[in-house]
């Protein structure tokens, strides 16, 4: 039963996924693409909670449900890009071709999930194991103690981008203020 | 819950700690000193000493912070083949920055860093540390190739690299995930070991797949290349030495040690080594090919690089210690002719432009004899002429290739090497069978003193770079003794 209601659950959140992700492609207002993508990630999230992983679905939500959505719609107001966007003739060969191509990826890899080909390595951490200790305590003593050098150069990575940031700003006021007299705005 | 910190060893790491650590330097004093040559020069002098600390810590091998990197031969020749890129592109980018009023100390933090996350994808046996090591080193780049705000080719150069280049990540971690999926571990001995074991999964071979495809976007190989040439062109002559060289070489280090200690005693070895002679074939051609028509010496050499990438795909496709070796040899020699050729690009680039075309070498021999000997030297010897040193780069590849039973894919590289001669020796011929005031028309309607010969600005950090570059093209081709044997001595740990 318990069984039955989780592949029921799974099913129904994969295909709300899979819708919203449509949205996202096919919207032609860049705010609903936006409120699709949401859809996308909170759907995603429920299906972290089904694999156990109620960490990562909180996590899930707080940082790409939250905050990169709300950065999209942050852009997205700056840009004045808010009402329909002219995407006129997708319906061509280029479009033809790449959907043809999906559709036979999507092929080869159903067949290789149906005929029971994947059979790829088993974690050892099972759900009761990870209960023990707790989920947070789990991934916080992996990321402190096997992927420590990782955790310390995604710092030096934020800092690369933090000092792009910094240069790319400050260009714009430069150019402004170096421009030569006389030259069309 | 009490965090036990597992013993870590920092010096395994030293080389790329300390080139972070002198690119925090260089940000530090950056808000004290005016003179913004001096950080370039603090940057030297961190890449000198992590130079010398990669040759005294020696080929043994030590795996570091619970086998996520290694220290062993390989990264640190791979080490050495960055930090000499990364100085003769200091040292060009002291006077360039200069003479276009772009000297920043920004800059040289940024070069500090990419070259940092270069020696980490040497270095790294994770595949997330390869990735974040890509993404250290290619975000550095994405700003470095727009840091020429005068220019719009140089935003343009930006934002193409910042697209295609995150796109090519995307590739990266989703063939990272897939593989990840199936050997459950992203520690590439690890997935060695599950892979050898007679274990397959059709999750594993498309994880491999677009792990390939993420990496020959950043060595630029065909038909990921569109972005290089429009990228090359735009960017600060003195970043497109550095990128030209690092971010390729770094795409090969990483893609070399996946593909060996990964995927190499696997079911799929022979799919790799014939994706990579495939790629090595397109690349070496249509890169020849689309240099052949070009005006621009900068785009010019966009194209040429894209070729190299195809030779040094011949040693990949190999599949064998010996065609390691000779891509090890060959990006060391690669780093000295291609650096010096765009080093000698930007002394003739004049303020206000971004690139130079073919008519801005006519007469050089003339006007600047050392700067025309430099010139042809870097020219015969990324053509693969014998005495120099890309001769010797190009016979170890494909040696490699004949050995492994690939006398097909060294043929096509020969012929590809001849067709190279033409656009080579075409800047050759420019600079010693042509008067300087034969090709003038570009310059009409310019400023009056604009149309003198461009004025060519051979400050001293520059012309150290042209030196440097020509004395280890001509010596290291003399005697490619030395290196061929610490090649040897250089494996995979």
């Amino acid at each position: 039963m318990a069984q039955q209601l989780q592949q029921g659950l799974f099913l129904a959140l994969a295909g709300v996924a899979v819708v919203a992700a449509l949205g996202v492609i096919f919207n032609r207002n860049a705010v609903h693409s936006a409120l699709s993508l949401l859809a996308n990630f909170v759907a995603l999230a429920m299906l972290y909670v089904l694999l156990n992983a109620q960490f990562i679905a909180i996590v899930q939500v707080a940082v790409y449900a939250g905050a990169i959505v709300v950065l999209f719609l942050f852009v997205v107001m700056l840009l004045g890009a808010g009402g329909e966007m002219q995407m006129g003739g997708w319906l061509n060969w280029r479009t033809a071709f790449i959907v043809a191509a999906a559709l036979v990826l999507l092929t080869l890899t159903g067949t290789a999930v149906f005929e029971g080909t994947i059979n790829g390595a088993i974690g050892t951490a099972t759900p009761e194991q990870i209960a023990q200790v707790g989920q947070t305590e789990a991934v916080g003593t992996a990321l402190f103690t096997d992927y420590l050098l990782p955790f310390e150069l995604a710092s030096v990575l934020l800092l690369v981008g933090m000092l792009g940031a910094v240069v790319l700003g400050q260009r714009w006021r430069g150019a402004i203020a170096g421009r030569p007299s006389g030259e069309a705005e | 819950m009490p965090i036990e910190i597992p013993t870590l060893n920092f010096i395994a790491l030293a080389p790329p700690l300390i080139v972070i650590g002198t690119a925090l330097l260089v940000l530090l004093f950056d808000l004290a000193v005016t003179d913004k040559r001096v950080l370039g020069y603090l940057g030297l002098v961190g890449v000198v000493i992590a130079a010398g600390v990669s040759i005294a810590m020696g080929p043994r091998p030590a795996t570091t912070f619970q086998a996520m990197a290694i220290s062993d031969g390989y990264a640190l020749f791979f080490n050495l083949v960055f930090l000499a890129t990364a100085g003769l592109s200091i040292l060009i980018a002291i006077d360039y920055l200069e003479r276009h009023d772009l000297q920043r100390g920004e800059y040289y933090a940024l070069l500090l860093f990419s070259a940092s996350g270069m020696m980490l994808m040497a270095a790294a046996t994770d595949l997330i540390v390869v990735f974040l090591g890509l993404e250290i080193m290619s975000v550095a780049l994405y700003i470095l190739a727009g840091f020429n705000w005068r220019q719009l080719a140089s935003a343009e150069a930006a934002m193409k690299y910042f697209i295609l280049g995150a796109f090519a990540s995307a590739f990266f971690l989703y063939g990272a995930a897939l593989t990840y999926g199936a050997t459950g571990t992203t520690n590439l001995n690890q997935i060695g070991l599950w892979l050898s074991g007679g274990n397959s999964d059709p999750m594993a071979l498309v994880g491999l797949g677009l792990l390939l495809a993420g990496f020959a976007f950043k060595v630029a190989a065909v038909p990921f290349q569109w972005w290089t040439p429009d990228v090359y062109q735009g960017a600060p002559t003195s970043v497109t030495a550095f990128m030209s060289v690092g971010a390729k070489g770094a795409g090969f280090a990483a893609l070399i040690r996946v593909l060996r200690s990964g995927f190499g005693d696997s079911a799929y070895s022979a799919d790799w080594a014939l994706a990579a002679a495939v790629l090595a074939v397109l690349t070496m051609t249509f890169g020849n090919l689309a240099a052949l028509p070009q005006k621009d010496v900068k785009r010019m050499l966009g194209y040429s690089s894209i070729a190299h990438a195809g030779y040094i795909l011949v040693g990949v496709a190999a599949a064998s210690e010996s065609g390691v070796r000779g891509v090890l040899f060959y990006l060391l020699a690669y780093a000295f002719m291609n650096v010096g050729a765009f080093a000698v690009a930007s002394a003739l680039e004049r303020r206000g432009e971004f690139s130079t075309t073919q008519r801005d070498y006519a007469g050089l021999s003339q006007r600047e004899p050392l700067l025309a000997v430099a010139m042809t030297v870097f020219m015969l010897s990324l053509t693969g002429m014998p005495p120099l040193v890309g001769f010797w780069g190009k016979l170890f590849v494909f040696r490699a290739a004949v050995e492994a039973g690939m006398s097909w894919l060294a043929i096509v590289g020969v012929i590809n090497s001849a067709v190279s001669a033409f656009y080579y020796l075409g800047v050759v011929v420019q600079m010693y069978m042509r008067a300087p005031a034969e090709y003038s028309p570009r310059l009409v309607g310019e400023e009056s003193d604009a149309k003198k010969p461009a004025a060519v600005n051979l400050e001293v950090a520059i012309g150290t770079a042209v030196l440097l570059a020509m004395l280890l093209t001509v010596v290291l081709g003399l005697w490619p003794g030395p290196v061929a044997s610490l090649v040897t001595m250089m494996p995979l740990g």
